[in-house]
């Protein structure tokens, strides 16, 4: 996984609550295993009904054609479990999202693929939304991992928590799997201890075969 | 100390706590589907890795297969890829598939628990969001993304974090036609669509009790649209005598030895909760969605509620709501026309919602102009289904009798509706586009949906049968 240390980009706001990923990333007529991600972000939000670009969609507009931080609402990425919705993130460089709060499952999905999921306190959110508004895209935010602050124009830097172990994870762009299987020792005798206790977990046999 | 059901299971199965605080989690039983598993295919080939246990995966095609009869590989062209990449992982890795021809075939979520593969307090992950409607059975389920898919194959575990605890308490008797469709979507309209984020929940109460066990997975199926990625029923005997004899449940002196732990699976009295909810179903009418998330939500007599009625906070998503349904508010749900009905999906379409459909549409014809289809939940389903005749009784009333799969629930097989068209849907989520762009979708149960096929316009079920329509 890439690591996340700092990253600089326009923030754009779109400021809707329960932005579901059917709305991040929809499932397409025509697709196949090779997704075009970039393409899927936002797809249909993106457009008019004959195809055609909307212009008033944040990301259309000129200043926010190249986003690298996502500023949204309350329980951002509901909805399906589907990854694409943070690749397609990664496919146009949002590195950062910040909300006010995030569905479980997307945010996991940020953290396996080193995209900082963001929450101010209620306060600063709201100091930080005005300010990614009054801006307009016009300068970039910076928003860094190490030292745990947002900083940019209109006002001094913002501090902002995240769990040690997830900051750690990001930073250092850790592998997941080869984290779990420092533990494959603890796994097999677990393996074992429930082939005893309850034996019908460690076994799947179709009973008519 | 007292434990909750969750915390029995939990740490049962805690395998250890990595060094990042994350508890690992020993997954029972893993099922893959094809629209993700060949990321975690492809990155285990990449990366090297084998899968821990085989024989603790298994695979089912749901997402992107044609329901058309006599479908095949290339029915559906957009699921070609995804359905033969699934199958060639499988084979590479050894992993059952349940395959696009396989007479079990079906939605994973019904295949699991029919088969009896998912079991009372077994752990179980699935790459999709409502995995949790096998806690319908006692069992502990996480929907998850494709990473960690893909980690669980190699490790046979998943890193948590420890999620709090939710008890929602379900009492009085649902009325006629009232069904655990009606309890979830009136449960998500009171505790909003992140009120369960963060939380394991367990369903327990009266209602919850005379529930059949199909009916607890739909309860439990929709438990993430109230942001909750685990919901459980504690198994009873009723759970007991469902999955009994049941291909892959443990059989003869096992299956006793199961049952005597299958009994201790229950929260002790004095469990605490980290957050407790009631609802008192005695007097719930059906229930259907007006807006476009899951808590936009009004009984069948209800109107769509004006802007000075919602809460602040969701104003701007009613308002946007309102645009995006053709809807004005005021108005009432009851004989709204409709162009479209689809009875199916992981929510509604085991052998049980079938029959409650199949008994509103008997000797009755779907109205002029509606497109109505039924999609079982599973080829075994659909099999018994045609036993009992029911595809008869739907066929002869004008509905479409697909194969089974997920279908219009996301569209992701190519059934969808037409832009406009106003669809009454026994699925789980009303999202804007979901079910084919511009499509307006209403959530409801099978009883509700079949009334509305019949009548043409959203109609209540009791009063249809009643025969005032």
């Amino acid at each position: 996984m890439q690591s996340f240390t700092r990253h600089t980009g326009v923030a754009a706001p779109l400021l809707t609550d329960d932005i579901n990923t059917d709305q991040i990333a929809p499932i397409l007529h025509s697709r196949g295993l090779k997704e075009d991600y970039k393409a899927m972000l936002f797809h249909r939000a993106r457009r008019r009904d004959d195809g055609s670009e909307d212009p008033d969609f944040v990301l259309n507009k000129p200043q926010f054609r190249d986003t690298g931080i996502l500023v949204t609402g309350h329980n951002f990425g509901a909805g399906s479990s589907r990854e694409s919705a943070v690749w397609s993130m990664l496919a146009n460089n949002i590195r950062v999202v910040v909300a006010r709060s995030f569905a479980d499952i997307y945010r996991e999905n940020c953290l396996q693929n080193g995209v900082l999921p963001v929450v101010l306190t209620a306060g600063d959110a709201d100091v930080f939304v005005a300010r990614v508004v009054a801006v307009n895209g016009a300068a970039p935010f910076t928003v860094d991992l190490v030292t745990q602050r947002v900083s940019g124009p209109g006002g001094p830097d913002i501090g902002f928590e995240i769990a040690a172990a997830d900051r750690t994870r990001l930073l250092e762009g850790l592998d997941d799997i080869g984290l779990t299987l420092k533990h494959i020792a603890e796994i097999v005798s677990w393996e074992k201890r429930a082939a005893r206790t309850q034996p019908w977990l460690q076994e799947t046999n179709d009973s008519r075969r | 100390m007292p434990r909750s059901l969750f915390d029995k299971i939990w740490d049962f199965h805690c395998v250890g706590q990595r060094s990042d605080g994350r508890d690992l989690i020993y997954i029972d039983r893993h099922v893959l589907h094809e629209l993700h598993a060949h990321h975690a295919f492809a990155r285990l080939e990449k990366e090297r890795r084998e899968l821990h246990r085989p024989d603790l995966t298994f695979a089912v095609q749901d997402h992107t297969v044609a329901t058309k009869p006599g479908r095949d590989d290339g029915t559906n062209p957009s699921g070609t890829a995804f359905i033969q990449a699934m199958r060639d992982g499988c084979r590479k890795n050894g992993v059952r598939l349940f395959d696009i021809d396989d007479p079990e075939q079906g939605i994973s979520h019904v295949v699991a628990p029919e088969l009896g593969i998912v079991l009372p307090g077994a752990t179980h992950a699935v790459p999709d969001s409502h995995a949790s409607t096998v806690g319908g059975v006692g069992a502990l389920a996480f929907g998850c993304g494709a990473s960690e898919l893909t980690h669980i194959l190699a490790t046979q575990v998943m890193a948590l974090k420890r999620p709090k605890r939710m008890r929602v308490r379900l009492d009085g008797r649902l009325g006629a036609h009232v069904s655990a469709k009606d309890v979830a979507l009136r449960l998500i309209a009171e505790l909003g669509v992140a009120g369960a984020r963060g939380f394991a929940v367990e369903y327990a109460g009266s209602a919850v009790g005379a529930m059949p066990i199909e009916q607890r997975m739909t309860l439990c199926n929709l438990n993430i649209e109230m942001g909750g990625r685990s919901g459980f029923v504690a198994p009873d005997e009723a759970t007991f005598a469902w999955l009994a004899g049941r291909p892959y449940v443990p059989q003869g002196e096992m299956w006793d030895r199961a049952l005597a732990v299958w009994r201790t699976l229950t929260s002790d009295d004095d469990a605490a909760f980290d957050s407790d909810a009631a609802l008192d179903c005695s007097d719930l009418e059906p229930q259907i969605t007006w807006g476009t998330d899951p808590s936009q939500v009004v009984g069948i007599s209800g109107r769509v509620p004006e802007p000075a009625a919602v809460d602040r906070g969701r104003r701007a998503a009613a308002e946007s709501a309102f645009a995006y349904m053709g809807l004005t508010p005021g108005t009432p749900l009851a004989g709204l026309p409709i162009d479209r009905v689809f009875i199916g999906s992981c929510t509604n379409s085991r052998l049980p919602d079938l029959q409650v459909a199949a008994a509103v549409v008997r000797g009755r014809h779907v109205a002029h102009g509606v497109v109505a289809m039924v999609v079982p939940g599973s080829s075994s389903v659909k099999r018994e289904a045609e036993a009992a005749g029911l595809d008869r009784v739907f066929r002869d009333a004008g509905f479409f009798w697909g194969e089974s799969g997920c279908s219009m629930c996301a569209g992701g097989n190519g059934d969808r509706g037409e832009p406009g068209e106003r669809c009454v849907s026994t699925t789980n989520r009303n999202f804007e586009n979901r079910q084919g762009p511009k499509v307006r979708t209403h959530l409801a149960s099978p009883a509700t949906a079949a009334a509305t096929a019949i009548a043409g316009r959203i109609a209540d079920v009791r009063q249809l049968l009643a025969g005032a329509a």
